[in-house]
């Protein structure tokens, strides 16, 4: 069946698949958001002891979640691959730093004879949760603001500017949406903590964190979706394939398509009755409806950018240079055979969400860690 | 295609990619052969319900986790560096080479990091079975990321199941299968994991020896040291077999890596095989100067490995650079004439495209497809520009195969002296098996060595010179991106090792 497709609908689907991954990571990244409240919220040696280990357990998912982003681009739009990696390179490489250096702290931290010290490992979990998700933040905003390139007749990249993607955090809107992922990571990171942590002191005081960093998301998720109803977008002309400003144009993509705005609601809904239940009604489980709320307004916010005769990725400078699905994907065997092995996908969701199941199955509590030679 | 290329800009790029996959290269063979010896060590235990094995068996996976971490950091850089620095590349063989990447995460890396949380930390949380079955998959799942990195790798040596296209001017691929099939994929996938499982085991055996010289947790050490010596054994026939394949097909599909490996300047019939030698550095291609300062030969081994007869013409660097009429070797010469007539028909064919002359189009096409193989040599400058550094090559490759003998007879000494129960007294074996620690990280580098090195100027064999391949970056930048990884890796590769030596100075109680 899937060999019989044409190459417009595998680009969908492709556009479909990657959008999923890139919004199960916005979720994911609670890891980030609980790295910052380790330095920020947790007090003493037990209650950071508790943070760590309870992230111990998930940090890899999320890492691998990034890899998978990056490794489905690839294949699936390698023009975007090369022209946003080796275009906006200072942005990916700072990005890549700051997960290097949270990949050994979890291992190292606690480690006697460690070289530089658990504050120092503390330090780069911080980073890792603040500017990490942050300059995400930007590079995903640039799917909307667009950015200085110019593609020659072999589609190779030239940049326009010597800051290599970091000018991106410049811009307003770019930078509302980073602040706003950081701050959504650390409300999502209170209600996973919530959820797996046996201790009321801790636990106390992320609900209230929960509660508080999502307030202090919302005007910049304000400023993103009204700058996205309000702003000029780029579009692709139907007939002529032509690149242009239009008036409007994802607002017109909103209304065009119910599948997006229904997504964004119940996706906000969602986040927020996430917040609510955890902080006003105190239970444990908001994070369930954090994170598929998060996921949805993710899978909006992509699907907003790649639609509907819209450049994901347009180039403010040179709009004839701009990439859409259409363009930057890989040919129709290929997608043709990704579309095949991406059917192992369900199964991979299946057994991370069964060992997450068996794992999560009892809180975490002092004992535990106290008890577990291997507690990091 | 590229009109101004700035070659320092490349080297750097070269650099770079070097410096990081050889840092990544420091760790992951620890994890594909340590994770199937804990697999084995928890089976025991599994077995047994012997709390010894099981202390045994988490000091191991206490060591193996460090040693994870740093593996996991240096490999996400990797990935994204084929986007940041060939970025051509990427762009241009992105449909066949992304799949494999793309593949990999779906199918290995989750496994490695969802099962990898249970293994670690499920002892009080999930049943003893599933348990078990969670080590396993950690070392399934590491070793399956392996193959499909091998295939991206083992396509860029030997690009197979592809054509170009020359409207989008890219490389698309036509057969999956030929691609996942290769023969210098599955070479490189049995020689990489098997030569992997070779220096695990020495790395426990080294380890071990080292608690058997200070007298210390003797029965652990002595454990350890019957079930890595009877896998390192295993493994090293295998290292062997398997190298001796990947010599072989580099024969066929890569002759030129095959002469600079030997050293083999003027081809010959009979090729004899240099046991050991000291290359002569102001040799140059087509000179008369002698390649070897000083060299002991086996005779018509070369031949025989290479083509499995030894009455066999091997060509030399010499026959490949200008070419051989008498055993029909095309030289490098002709074909950077044919790959310019590729080049100028293909820039041709677009223009003509542009201009919607299809019955041009049509015929320059035609024209095209019969340079169209030798496309890559159009971007060289003169013919020996495809001689890879024969030295280096020659060097690693012998290193390699010099401790690849010594191997082997290091475990089954080992054995020995274990079955006699006399293994504590053999204090000079034991000094021999800590300082083979060591050697199993070198022989293993100076694989890659000889596999990378070997292939320039090619990217991609025959296809893409490194050249063409890169990003658009000016030198200054990737030279800092370059120090800031050779900075980062280095203080954590010396976290990394001081944290390892504290933990196995403090042995299994400590942990
Ligand atoms: C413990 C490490 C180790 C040991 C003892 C050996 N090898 Fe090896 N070798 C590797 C580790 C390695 C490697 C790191 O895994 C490489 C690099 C690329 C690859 O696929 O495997 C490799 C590559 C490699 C290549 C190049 C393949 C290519 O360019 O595609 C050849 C021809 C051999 N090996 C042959 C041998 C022979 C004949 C050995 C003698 C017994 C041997 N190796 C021992
Ligand atoms: C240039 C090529 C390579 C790329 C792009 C690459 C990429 C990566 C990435 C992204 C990770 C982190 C995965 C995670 O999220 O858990 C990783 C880890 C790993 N890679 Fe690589 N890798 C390369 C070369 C290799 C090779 C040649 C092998 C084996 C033959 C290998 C085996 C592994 C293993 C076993 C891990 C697990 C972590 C560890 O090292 O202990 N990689 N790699
Ligand atoms: C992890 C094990 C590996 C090691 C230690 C290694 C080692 C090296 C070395 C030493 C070079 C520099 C050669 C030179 O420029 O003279 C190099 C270059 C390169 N390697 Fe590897 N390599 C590894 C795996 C891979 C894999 C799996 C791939 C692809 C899938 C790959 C792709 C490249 C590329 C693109 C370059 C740069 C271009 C070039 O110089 O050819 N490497 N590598």
């Amino acid at each position: 069946m899937i060999g019989q497709l044409d190459l417009s609908t595998l680009q969908h689907i492709w556009w479909i698949i990657a959008s999923l991954v890139g919004s199960l990571f916005l979720f994911l990244t609670f890891v980030q958001g609980g790295q910052t409240l380790l330095l920020t919220l947790a007090s003493g040696d037990d209650e950071k002891s508790l943070v760590v280990n309870s992230l111990g357990t998930k940090w890899e998912i999320t890492f691998t979640t990034l890899v998978l982003f990056g490794g489905a681009l690839f294949a699936a739009f390698p023009k975007f691959y090369a022209t946003s990696f080796g275009g906006a390179y200072w942005v990916w490489m700072l990005i890549l730093f700051t997960f290097i250096i949270q990949a050994v702290s979890y291992e190292f931290r606690k480690k006697p004879n460690n070289l530089l010290g658990t504050p120092v490992y503390d330090t780069f979990l911080f980073i890792n949760g603040s500017v990490g998700i942050l300059l995400i933040g930007t590079a995903v905003g640039t799917f909307f603001t667009g950015s200085a390139f110019v593609l020659n007749e072999y589609n190779q990249v030239t940049w326009q500017t010597p800051f290599r993607g970091l000018e991106a955090a410049l811009n307003f809107f770019n930078l509302s949406l980073g602040l706003f992922l950081v701050f959504l990571a650390r409300s999502l990171g209170g209600m996973y903590f919530v959820n797996n942590i046996d201790h009321n002191k801790l636990t106390e005081k992320c609900r209230r964190s929960v509660w508080v960093n999502f307030l202090v998301s919302l005007p910049f998720l304000l400023y993103v979706l009204v700058s996205l109803i309000v702003m000029k977008g780029f579009a692709i002309h139907a007939e002529t394939g032509e690149v242009f400003m239009q008036k409007g144009k994802y607002l017109m993509n909103l209304i065009g398509n119910p599948v997006i705005v229904t997504l964004l609601a119940i996706g906000l809904i969602l986040v927020i009755y996430g917040v609510v239940v955890t902080y006003l009604q105190r239970k444990d489980h908001g994070i369930w409806f954090g994170g598929v709320g998060t996921v949805l307004v993710g899978l909006a916010i992509f699907f907003l950018a790649g639609f509907n005769n819209t450049p994901f990725y347009p180039s403010s400078f040179d709009l004839q240079s701009s990439l859409s699905i259409a363009n930057a994907s890989s040919s129709h065997y290929t997608l043709t055979a990704m579309t095949y092995i991406a059917l192992a996908v369900p199964f991979v969701l299946g057994y991370i969400a069964y060992v997450w199941k068996l794992m999560n199955a009892r809180k975490l509590t002092l004992t535990d860690v106290i008890n577990d030679d291997k507690a990091y | 295609m590229l009109e101004q290329v700035d070659l320092t800009q490349v080297n750097w790029a070269r650099a770079q990619f070097a410096l990081t996959a050889m840092y990544h290269w420091i760790f992951v063979p620890l994890t594909l052969g340590l994770s199937f010896l804990l697999a084995f060590f928890h089976t025991i235990y599994f077995k047994t319900g012997n709390e010894e094995w099981k202390r045994l068996t988490k000091f191991w996976m206490t060591l193996f986790a460090i040693n994870f971490a740093i593996g996991v950091a240096t490999g996400i850089i990797l990935e994204f560096q084929f986007g940041t620095n060939w970025s051509n590349y990427s762009w241009m063989v992105g449909d066949i080479f992304g799949a494999p990447l793309a593949a990999e995460g779906i199918f290995a890396f989750f496994l490695e990091a969802t099962f990898f949380a249970v293994m670690f930390f499920g002892w009080n949380r999930v049943s003893k079975r599933f348990h078990l079955f969670s080590t396993w998959m950690v070392a399934f799942g590491s070793n399956l990321s392996a193959l499909w990195i091998l295939v991206a790798n083992g396509w860029m040596q030997f690009p197979t199941g592809m054509q170009f296209n020359p409207d989008s001017a890219r490389f698309e691929m036509h057969n999956f299968w030929e691609v996942l099939f290769s023969p210098v994929a599955i070479s490189k996938f049995t020689h990489a994991t098997s030569s992997s499982f070779q220096m695990a085991c020495l790395f426990v055996v080294g380890v071990s020896s080292w608690y058997l010289l200070k007298g210390r947790h003797g029965l652990m050490a002595k454990r350890s040291i019957i079930v890595a010596s009877v896998f390192g054994i295993l493994s090293s026939g295998f290292v062997a077999f398997t190298g001796d394949e990947a010599a072989y097909t580099v024969a066929s599909k890569q002759p030129m890596k095959l002469a600079a490996m030997e050293g083999l300047y003027d081809g010959e019939k009979g090729a004899s095989i240099i046991a050991m030698g000291i290359v002569n550095n102001t040799k140059e291609v087509g000179d008369n100067q002698d390649p070897f300062i000083f060299d002991v030969k086996i005779p018509g081994l070369l031949s025989l490995l290479a083509k499995r007869d030894i009455d066999s013409f091997v060509p030399g660097i010499n026959d490949l650079v200008y070419g051989n009429k008498e055993h029909n070797v095309i030289g490098a010469d002709e074909r950077m004439a044919n790959g310019k007539m590729a080049l100028a028909n293909l820039k041709a064919y677009k223009n003509a495209k542009e201009l919607g002359d299809s019955a041009s189009a049509e015929r320059i096409l035609v024209e095209f497809n019969k340079y169209r193989d030798d496309m890559g040599y159009g971007y060289l400058n003169k013919p020996s520009d495809i001689v890879p550094p024969v030295p280096t090559t020659f060097y690693s490759f012998h290193i390699m195969v010099i401790l690849g003998t010594l191997f082997p007879v290091i475990f089954l000494l080992f054995l020995f002296f274990a079955k006699k129960g006399t293994l504590q007294s053999q204090r000079w074996l034991l000094n021999l098996g800590l300082a083979c620690l060591p050697l199993g990280y070198i022989a293993s580098e100076a694989g890659w060595v000889v596999a990378e090195v070997g292939r320039q100027p090619w990217a991609i064999q025959g296809l893409m010179p490194v050249s063409v391949a890169n990003t658009n970056l000016t030198t200054g930048t990737v030279q800092t991106s370059f120090f800031m990884f050779f900075a980062l890796f280095t203080l954590l590769l010396i976290a990394e090792i001081k944290i390892m030596m504290t933990q196995i100075k403090n042995g299994p109680e400590e942990n």
